[in-house]
């Protein structure tokens, strides 16, 4: 059941990878299917037993390496955590895998992209049931690659391979410092298993390093790995361009695996973490940050797939600041929620899509909620959730993240509260011009796409209204024991907070006004929403056309790529090319192609004596040979 | 006598030349030499890599010392004999110089058309040579095999390369032989001094401080120039460029290991002060070829050439891990150069598909081979993975050992070490978006049939190797743990000797 879990999708993989050709295309999307269903109830049996019954397991594979102290193996480690990751990646995945079957339909190659969706999920398995740092990366490393594939699937596209390479490449940067924060890991406790490491790090809290504290700065090293995979601002830009991939790959980027793996991190490294405390404040900053600079993009983009993109980062951002203050079982509980409505609302926009025969442009939209009325409702459904609005999954989840940010009473968990909720203001603005601007109105597409509009087949449908299902109900379901009453049982050691870590009781006792404010704001965002594009849609093109600066400040991103692309990629570009041209070819070989020009005079008359040039040079080694060997006797 | 019960080594040594002496006797039609040639060269190689498997069964993994040795009297009077003998640093080379023979030789089966016994016989005398190499236990065995390596591989470079090949294999042939000079007196100092050039026993003798350093700048010529290291990198390029597919495998999955295997075997034994107090030096040129070669990769517009610049810059990862001294930069070195040879020459081969169906290596002249080659861009794509250091293949474990090696002795090393990470991954993906994705826009390239079952053959095995070497690769480590943790435990009493006499 344990191992099933992690490797039923990879047998799906292979399956359909390897056997596609044979299988042919249905059976080979089907056997992927039934293999991730299979590793799904596994996943929940495993839920049932390690999370509900309390009984953490370890389960050692293969040992993988063995050199001078540094050891470590292929395990699987089932505690709380894992299995909540586990339980939540395998049923997702599932919903998703079922809902490509109708959505890569028309599709050349299904049997191509069920092999890498499997061989993704597998990946993030093997990164959330790691029992040590390296298994971990193994699994970074593997989510990293899979959406390489995915996000270039369609890769006769020119954007989509581009995309792609930018993912892992960004992606990439994040990894060095993870793999450096490895390196001072086993520096520091002279090992890389998570119990080891767990179990000494006390003694170790007063090490240094460099004149640094050595646990501060590891710390910092896997913050910044993590902000790659996480997408946090200055690596984030990868993420909206991720869009280039089929819509069914973005829900499972955004939803279930990859994106929520830095916040993992953060969470599998409490020990760890609660030990650096300027660390937490470099997250809660960077979190909070992401926050609101993400929501403040997703108000002006006009793709559909890109404003829900946005919002992920932003809503990483909510819980990596979570993470920073401490409350690491809210960001995880953030993160388990944010995966059903984010997986729905994914799945929802590419419903529409469908609908619309592959357009994105949300200008291009409008007027189709009754043609369309169950992809409708669950958007809806994901954006009440998402906004936060009470009783909907998101508001359990996002409200306790701002109550533990205002409870922690720092400056950095005040700044964080602050960006919270006008990022929440945000969100519930973006989500509703969205929903507006695509589903009412006028409809703005052309004629013969609005005749094509339809509903999707039931086989995209009935995960959609699973998700739903889960959008409403797994705040409250689990609230209690992610967050709850119940957390210390549930949690059961596996996330681990300090003596002086008090948040995950303070944050129930804030002042009255502080539950309600996030609703408040989320409220007056929709308000504002209506307003704007329902009623008076002349607002938004005059406020564009007065605050021109702003506008095309956010439109264009922050301007990070056309940064990032001055800063690095063009020098980079020349400077590979100037040492090439010139370094290498005119300096290194310069030198001695010059003196073979000089010696050239000399030896040509010298090579006439001989008949062929290899017996040449072949006769000056024996020469020299002898002449060496026979200085050398004399001397003697 | 010796753990096989016979003279397993100068057998695999000298079993190829008695394979080229049967091509060579073989008489008839152009045809039918061609064909006896092929089926022979490959029979001797596959003969040649069974028996050493033996090695691998009968290697005893818990010792430190030389195994399966052989001696015999040379030139007794001047201290110079036939000693043959592996430990556990040099029986893996000589493994993946027997294991890589046989799949060049069934890579050429098709691509080489002229002269084809010829070249199967200088392919025969390179594994003679390289096997000797890596087997010998006397410097001077040593140095023979080590500059006779030169001359097979520069007649297949000559004769067989593409059109600048002259130019090629002269660069190739002038610049390693211009390094090996200096060692030659290097070599000549330490008779004088020692009276033997036994290995073992050198090992024995303690170089004095004073020689130490010039010594060291003596070795430093000859290997840097095999490994390459930067500055002195230019001549892989082009001989790689110029060399037929099977020969750039040679080139880089064995010949490129000579220097580094040089500095493993001779340097740092023979020279551990000399070898600390220059270790600096070695790190900076290591950063510099990682960085500095990563980038001239991402310029290039030619497959090879590109799949060259990246092996200067894995071999820094090498120098850096030997010169850390540790036993996790060791380790992570000699993992490296295992993977790496199993690796790149599978990056070559991968090239060398192409280049047999259109004859061209110019990157911008493919684009969209996946379509029509899908099995082929499957395997391209898992090398791509490996090479730039995937976990869960070959050179992810070198990598990280190496640079957690580096990382004890300094974070900023460490830090370079890492950067070839990013680099590396944007010059592979920017060469695999190129040849595999996009649209196709020629028809000769529409046109393209994907891997016959002689290639599927010849990657199979490679495809195993780095799989097997990235998830379970404690066989692997297991060979040279003791070999490793010997060598720095040597390493550390020579240092703490020579600072006691500093006291």
């Amino acid at each position: 059941m344990f191992v099933g879990a992690i490797f039923f999708p990879l047998l799906g993989a292979c399956l359909s990878g390897f056997l596609g050709r044979w299988l042919g295309d249905r059976l080979a999307q089907w056997s992927t299917v039934a293999c991730m269903a299979l590793a799904a109830v596994c996943g929940s049996l495993a839920f049932g037993q390690v999370a509900m019954g309390s009984h953490p397991a370890t389960f050692p594979l293969l040992t993988w390496m063995d050199v001078g102290g540094l050891e470590f193996s292929w395990a699987l480690r089932y505690d709380t955590l894992s299995v909540v990751m586990v339980a939540m990646v395998t049923f997702i995945s599932t919903l998703i895998h079922l809902y490509s079957v109708g959505y890569m339909s028309h599709d050349a190659t299904p049997a191509r992209f069920f092999a890498y969706l499997s061989l993704f999920t597998f990946m993030m398995l093997m990164l959330v049931t790691a029992d040590n740092l390296a298994q971990l990366f193994f699994g970074w490393e593997g989510v990293g690659l899979a959406s390489y594939l995915l996000i270039g699937y369609w890769y006769d596209r020119e954007s989509a391979n581009r995309a792609a390479m930018k993912a892992f490449i960004v992606n990439r940067v994040g990894d060095v410092f993870f793999m450096l924060g490895v390196a001072l890991t086993f520096f520091v406790f002279g090992s890389i298993e998570f119990d080891t490491i767990f179990a000494n790090v006390a003694e170790h809290a007063n090490d240094r390093f460099a004149g640094l504290p050595a646990i501060e700065l590891i710390g910092v090293l896997l913050f910044l790995g993590a902000c790659g995979k996480s997408a946090q601002i200055g690596l984030h830009t990868w993420l909206p361009d991720a869009m280039e991939g089929p819509t069914p790959v973005s829900a499972l980027i955004h939803a279930a695996t990859m994106v929520t793996a830095g916040v993992f991190l953060m969470a599998r490294m409490s020990p760890i973490m609660e030990y650096a405390p300027v660390a937490l404040q470099i997250v809660t900053v960077v979190g909070a940050t992401t926050a609101i600079f993400a929501a403040t993009i997703g108000c002006v983009q006009n793709d559909i797939k890109r404003v829900i993109a946005y919002s992920t980062c932003s809503q990483l951002g909510y819980m990596f600041f979570a993470a920073g203050v401490g409350a690491y079982q809210v960001a995880i509980f953030h993160l388990f929620t944010h995966a059903f409505f984010k997986a729905l609302l994914f799945l929802g926009a590419g419903s529409v899509i469908h609908a619309m025969s592959d357009e994105q442009d949300i200008r291009r939209m409008g007027g189709i909620w009754t043609k369309i009325p169950v992809t409708y409702a669950v958007m809806w459904i994901g954006s009440l959730a998402l906004a936060g609005i009470p009783f909907f999954a998101g508001y359990y989840s996002k409200d306790a993240i701002l109550e533990a940010a205002f409870a922690a009473h720092s400056a950095v968990g005040i700044y964080a509260f602050v960006c919270g909720i006008l990022a929440a203001f945000l969100t519930a603005f973006y989500s509703w011009r969205l929903l507006i601007l695509t589903f009412h109105g006028k409809p703005r597409a052309d004629h013969h796409t609005m005749e094509h509009v339809h509903e999707s087949p039931a086989v995209m449908l009935i995960p959609l209204l699973l998700l739903a299902v889960g959008a409403v109900l797994t705040g409250a379901i689990f609230a209690p024991f992610f967050i709850g009453e119940h957390e210390h049982e549930f949690w059961n050691g596996a996330i681990f907070n300090g003596a002086h870590n008090h948040i995950m009781h303070a944050m129930h006792e804030v002042p009255e006004w502080v539950p309600l404010a996030p609703t408040v704001v989320g409220v007056v965002g929709i308000v504002l929403a209506y307003v704007m594009y329902m009623f008076a849609p002349g607002i938004p093109a005059r406020l564009a056309a007065t605050f021109r600066g702003a506008y095309r400040f956010l439109l264009n991103k922050w301007y990070f790529d056309e940064l990032y692309d001055m800063i690095f990629v063009q020098p980079l570009r020349r400077l590979a090319f100037q040492f090439w041209k010139v370094g290498d070819a005119r300096i290194i070989d310069g030198m001695p192609n010059g003196a073979a020009g000089i010696a050239a005079g000399v030896a040509r008359g010298a090579v006439r004596l001989q008949t062929g040039r290899v017996a040449n040079y072949a006769f000056t080694m024996i020469i020299g040979l002898v002449i060496f060997v026979s200085l050398f006797l004399i001397g003697r | 006598m010796n753990a096989a019960g016979f003279p397993l080594l100068t057998l695999l040594t000298f079993l190829p030349l008695a394979g080229a002496a049967i091509i060579m006797s073989v008489r008839g039609t152009d045809e039918v030499v061609a064909s006896n040639a092929r089926w022979t060269a490959l029979w001797t190689s596959l003969i040649v890599f069974l028996l050493s498997l033996i090695l691998w069964v009968k290697f005893d993994r818990a010792s430190s010392g030389f195994q399966f040795e052989e001696k015999l009297a040379w030139l007794p009077e001047f201290g110079v004999g036939y000693h043959m003998g592996v430990d556990g640093i040099s029986v893996l080379f000589v493994l993946l110089s027997t294991a890589l023979t046989p799949l060049c030789i069934l890579a050429s089966w098709e691509s080489i058309q002229v002269r084809v016994r010829e070249y199967m016989v200088a392919f025969l005398i390179l594994e003679t040579m390289m096997v000797g190499m890596f087997a010998a236990l006397d410097f001077i065995v040593f140095y023979v095999f080590f500059e006779a390596v030169l001359i097979p591989m520069f007649l297949i470079i000559g004769v067989w390369g593409g059109p600048r090949r002259v130019y090629a294999a002269f660069k190739f042939f002038l610049y390693t032989l211009l390094g090996s000079v200096l060692m030659l007196l290097a070599i000549l100092y330490l008779w004088y001094n020692a009276g033997t050039t036994d290995i073992p026993a050198l090992f024995e003798y303690a170089v004095p401080r004073s020689a130490q350093t010039w010594i060291f700048f003596a070795f430093l010529c000859s290997f840097a120039v095999k490994v390459p290291m930067w500055p002195v990198h230019t001549w892989l390029p082009d001989a790689h460029v110029e060399a037929p597919t099977a020969g750039s495998v040679i080139l880089a999955g064995v010949l490129l290991k000579m220097g580094a295997y040089g500095f493993l075997r001779f340097t740092l034994p023979l020279l551990p002060e000399a070898s600390a107090d220059f270790a600096p030096l070695i790190f900076v040129l290591s950063i510099v070829a990682i960085v500095y070669t990563s980038m001239v990769a991402l310029a290039q517009e030619d497959m090879k050439k590109l799949i060259a610049y990246s092996s200067v810059a894995h071999m820094g990862i090498v120098t850096l891990g030997i010169f850390t001294f540790n036993q996790q930069g060791l380790s992570g070195a000699l993992f490296t150069m295992l993977a790496h040879g199993v690796v790149s020459g599978a990056l070559f081969l991968c090239v060398g598909v192409l280049y047999d169906r259109l004859h061209s290596r110019e990157i911008l002249r493919y684009g969209g081979t996946a379509r029509v080659m899908p099995a082929y861009a499957l395997v391209f794509m898992l090398f791509t993975m490996a090479s730039i250091g995937l976990p869960g293949t070959a050179n992810f474990v070198g990598e990280f050992l190496v640079i957690v090696g580096a990382w004890r002795i300094n974070p900023w090393v460490a830090f370079g070490a890492a950067t070839g990470m990013v680099l590396g991954a944007c010059y592979m993906l920017w060469l695999y978006r190129r040849v595999s994705f996009g649209a196709i826009t020629r028809d000769d390239v529409r046109a393209l049939l994907d891997l016959s079952p002689r290639e599927y053959a010849v990657f199979a095995p490679l495809i195993i190797l780095t799989l097997w070497m990235g998830i379970y690769p404690q066989p692997f480590l297991s060979f040279f743990e003791a070999t490793v943790a010997a060598l720095v435990a040597r390493h550390e009493a020579a240092l703490s000797i020579s600072r006691l006499a500093g006291m």
